[in-house]
Parts: C-alpha cells; structure tokens; sequence
C-alpha cells in the first residue's frame, strides 16, 4: 500500500507512468522496444507517430499488456500493472482499445457487442446497459444499425462501433492502435471526427496514426519513435515546424508532402 | 426376376425372423455410435482446450514466469502425446486391446466399444476443435481481452461460439466416419449392422441381399445426419456474413 502512495505522490497528474519499457523477441535479437520512458497524464492526448516497425504499435499494445513487455515498468492508476500478482483483467477495463482491424464481435449484433462486456464485467442490468449503448451510438450517428451485424456495416461505421463499444465500459484512457489505416480515405475523416470530439471532452488518449493532420490538430503532444525508441517528443508546432531529429526530419519530410 | 428377388429377400428377412437381426444390429450400431460421439466429443473438447490454451498462452506464461507455465506444458505434452497414439495406432487394433485386455472384465461389450470408438474418436474432435480455435482471427480475441474479459470468459462468450459454426462440417465428417467404423464391432464378438448382415448371410447362403439392405441403412443414416447438420448450421449462419 505504501509503495503505491509513494509512487502517486511521485506522479503529479500522471495516469500511465512508463519506465524503461523493453521488448525483445528471438532472445533479444529483435528489439521492438529498447527502453521507453513516458508519462501520460490525465485528459491529454498524446499521439505516436514513426515508421512502420518503429514500435509504436508495439509500445501501445504493451499499454494494456496485449504485449507482455520484456523489461520495465507500466504504473496505471497507481498500481504496477506490470507486477505479475496484478490483476490485469481489472485494469483492462479502465483502458478502453480500439484497433486497426476493428475487431467487432462477428457473431453478435452491435447493441450486443456494446453490451457484453458492461453486462458481464460490470453486472449492469441489460437495460442499463442497452440505453448506454444506445445514447454512444446515437451520438456517432449510428442509433438505426443497433441489431445491425458487423458484416453489415461500412468500414468507418465499424470503426465507430468499436469506440463506443471500448466506450461503453468507461473508461480512464482510450488507446487507439492504427485506427484509420484500415478504411477507405472517404471513411477516415468520419472516425477522426469522433475522436476529436472525445478529445475536446477531456479523455486522455493515447494514439498511433499515420493522420499527421490530426496530430496537428489534437493532440496535446506528439511523440517520434524509431527502432524502439522515443527520439524526439514535443507539442505538435514544436515537432512540425521545428523538427531536431534528423530522423525525426527525415520521416516528416516523406510523409508531409 | 422380381419374383427371384422377392423370394431372396422373404428368404433372408421375413421366413425366419431374421429381420429381428438387422433392427437389433442397427440399434447398437446406434447406440455405441451416439455414445461414442458424446464421449469423444466432451473429452475432445477438453483435449483441445489444453492444447489450444497452450498454443495461446505459451509466450505470456513464459515471460510472466511461475508454476502455470510448467505445469500447462507437462499436462500439453501429455495431450500430445495421446493424440499421437490414437491416431497412430488402428481403431480395430484399439478395440481389441481395450476388449481382451483393459477391459477384460468388464460384463457390457457395448460399453467396451463405446470406450474404444469414444476415446479414438476424442483425439480427432481435438484436433479438428483447437485447428477451429486457432482459425478465428486473434483480433477477435485480443478485443475480448482488452475488454477486460479473462482468457476463460473471452473463449466461452466470444472465440468458442464463432469456432463451433466454423468446425461443424468437419466435425460431422468424424460422426460419420465413427458411424462408419463401429462396423469393425463384429471383431470382439457385439452384434452390430454390419454383422447382422454377415450373420443372415451366412444362415442364408445369400450374400447380395443382406449385404446391400445393410449397406442401404448405413446409406440413409448418413443422409438423415448430414440433413440434421445443414439445419443446424443454417440456424447458426443465419444473421451472418
């Protein structure tokens, strides 16, 4: 109990405190992460942006511990969620995911991917549980497709699915891994509009995109990884206007065009 | 001719009650069969549980250290290695050693097929459920995770309903084929189908009736089983892709 005051206190505002984070395959010949220091504090939104295998990918997944890290440590709430007697279940549920591929049940309507998991989880009754659901989805536009199935929908109408699905359980903090890179370009600005107005309400969110546009726009602080490694971090102007890195320059100079 | 064929089939059916026969060897072959299929399917399962867990978690339990990892992987490779026997081994062999000497004592030879047939058949189910498991895409399974569901509660709420749809045309391909094999029962001595159908052969000195009347039985069942498994994976689709 002691260690968590004191690593609070230590904190200040932060939500996810990460220190010295590794991740090796192959013993240690690939270093997906080689050492990833970071605090996330409560209601900004830091985005990620890098090459493809920069590890950013890598490094969001470790967040929730989809990737089980090598070394170092993942402090969340308060609590070492990196500590193998932490239960992760618990804290998974305050770490709201949204993917590249979705990811939406196949074999339940919208309403019942929405459900689920507050139903199971949190025993909400299914009326609570459905008018929730049904005020996220409303709210993304989406209220006529409830019984709707995932197949049936669009890809940006999926997507949208998939927020409010990881909305739905409350969350704390929203990671969003690519979740644009799989639509079709007329459907992204629709997802990144939902985003936006998460973040203009306060939820801190941490996000890997390749939509630099939004970066500027949103975020509170933009983060460059490559092999592994932060290389530069700052607020959007500082990092677009005034690149330090020469592979931070590099990159920015292939993807701002 | 037809008068020939109708004389042939009085002969081997109806004169001597030997229709009595073919319906008391269908109902065995039933019985053992549907015995056989509930118990390799719930062992089975349970087979592919461990594997497929293993196959899953190995990478986790690995680097979260401890005794779960040791103890999966003994109990995995145990598994594994039964797998490895049963199919390596015939089923008529396997029913033999299981009549004349693992169960040597037992009063039911119809037990002792149901044994032999159901814990052959298990190694199969296994197979065909954890290759079933491992094709539902991960992604699937990571958006259950990231829920906060545990790994129990994501394979029975999200990965266990999609694999059963996904493993029903080949699991109906092992029902068959277990149907199909409980014939080798004459072997130890049971009744079955097939052997009443020998049987009636041999009293008759008439091999083309009984044999194609039994081939014919064997024929329809298979039809009816194959009609049940359409409706039910029908039912299951529905509302999909």
């Amino acid at each position: 109990m002691k260690d968590n005051e004191t690593v609070k206190g230590i904190q200040g505002g932060s939500l996810i405190s990460i220190k010295g984070l590794k991740k090796h395959y192959n013993g240690g010949r690939v270093k997906a992460l080689d050492g990833v220091d970071m605090e996330i504090k409560k209601g900004e939104v830091v985005v990620i942006i890098g090459p493809s295998g920069s590890g950013k990918s890598t490094f969001l997944r470790s967040l929730n511990l989809l990737e089980i890290p090598t070394e170092g440590k993942i402090i969340f709430d308060g609590a070492d969620i990196t500590d193998p007697k932490s239960n992760i279940n618990l804290h998974r549920r305050k770490m709201g995911m949204v993917f590249q591929h979705f990811n939406l049940f196949n074999n339940m309507n919208i309403l019942k991917n929405m459900t689920i998991a507050p139903m199971k989880l949190l025993k909400k009754s299914r009326e609570e549980a459905e008018q929730k659901a049904k005020a996220l989805l409303k709210r993304v536009g989406l209220e006529d497709r409830a019984s709707a199935f995932p197949s049936q929908l669009s890809g940006g109408q999926k997507q949208r699915v998939a927020i409010v699905r990881a909305l739905c359980m409350e969350p704390e903090v929203m990671l969003f891994d690519e979740p644009t890179s799989a639509l079709d370009p007329e459907m992204v600005g629709e997802v990144l509009d939902v985003m936006k107005s998460l973040a203009s309400e306060g939820m801190t969110m941490a996000v890997v995109t390749h939509e630099m546009g939004f970066a500027k726009e949103v975020a509170t602080r933009v983060v460059f990884m490559d092999g592994g490694k932060i290389l530069e971090q700052g607020t959007p102007d500082e990092i677009f206007s005034n690149p330090q890195n020469p592979r931070l320059k590099d990159f920015l100079s292939k993807v701002l065009v | 001719m037809f008068d020939e064929l109708r004389d042939k089939i009085m002969l081997c059916f109806i004169d001597n009650g030997y229709w009595e026969w073919l319906v008391e060897g269908f109902l065995h072959t039933v019985l053992i069969t549907v015995f056989a299929v509930i118990l390799g399917l719930v062992f089975g399962i349970i087979l592919a549980a461990v594997r497929s867990s293993y196959d899953k978690n190995e990478e986790t339990l690995k680097l979260r250290g401890g005794v779960g990892y040791y103890l999966l992987k003994a109990i995995n490779f145990i598994c594994k290695i039964y797998i490895t026997v049963i199919r390596g081994v015939p089923v008529v062999v396997q029913l033999m050693i299981w009549y004349f000497v693992i169960l040597v004592s037992s009063k039911s030879d119809i037990f002792v097929a149901v044994i032999a047939f159901g814990f052959n058949s298990a190694a199969y189910v296994a197979e065909i459920f954890r290759g079933g498991i491992m094709s539902i895409d991960n992604g699937q399974f990571e958006a259950g995770r990231s829920l906060g569901f545990n790994y129990v509660q994501t394979m029975i709420h999200i990965v266990i309903p999609q694999t059963v749809k996904a493993v029903l045309p080949t699991l109906l391909n092992e029902i068959i084929a277990l149907l199909k094999e409980t014939s080798i029962a004459g072997y130890v001595g049971i009744m079955d189908l097939t052997k009443a159908g020998d049987l009636i052969r041999g009293r008759t000195f008439e091999a083309f009736v009984p044999l194609i009347a039994v081939a014919i039985i064997y024929l329809v069942t298979v039809v009816v089983l194959t009609k049940v498994f359409t409706t039910i994976e029908r039912r299951l689709r529905r509302n999909e892709r």
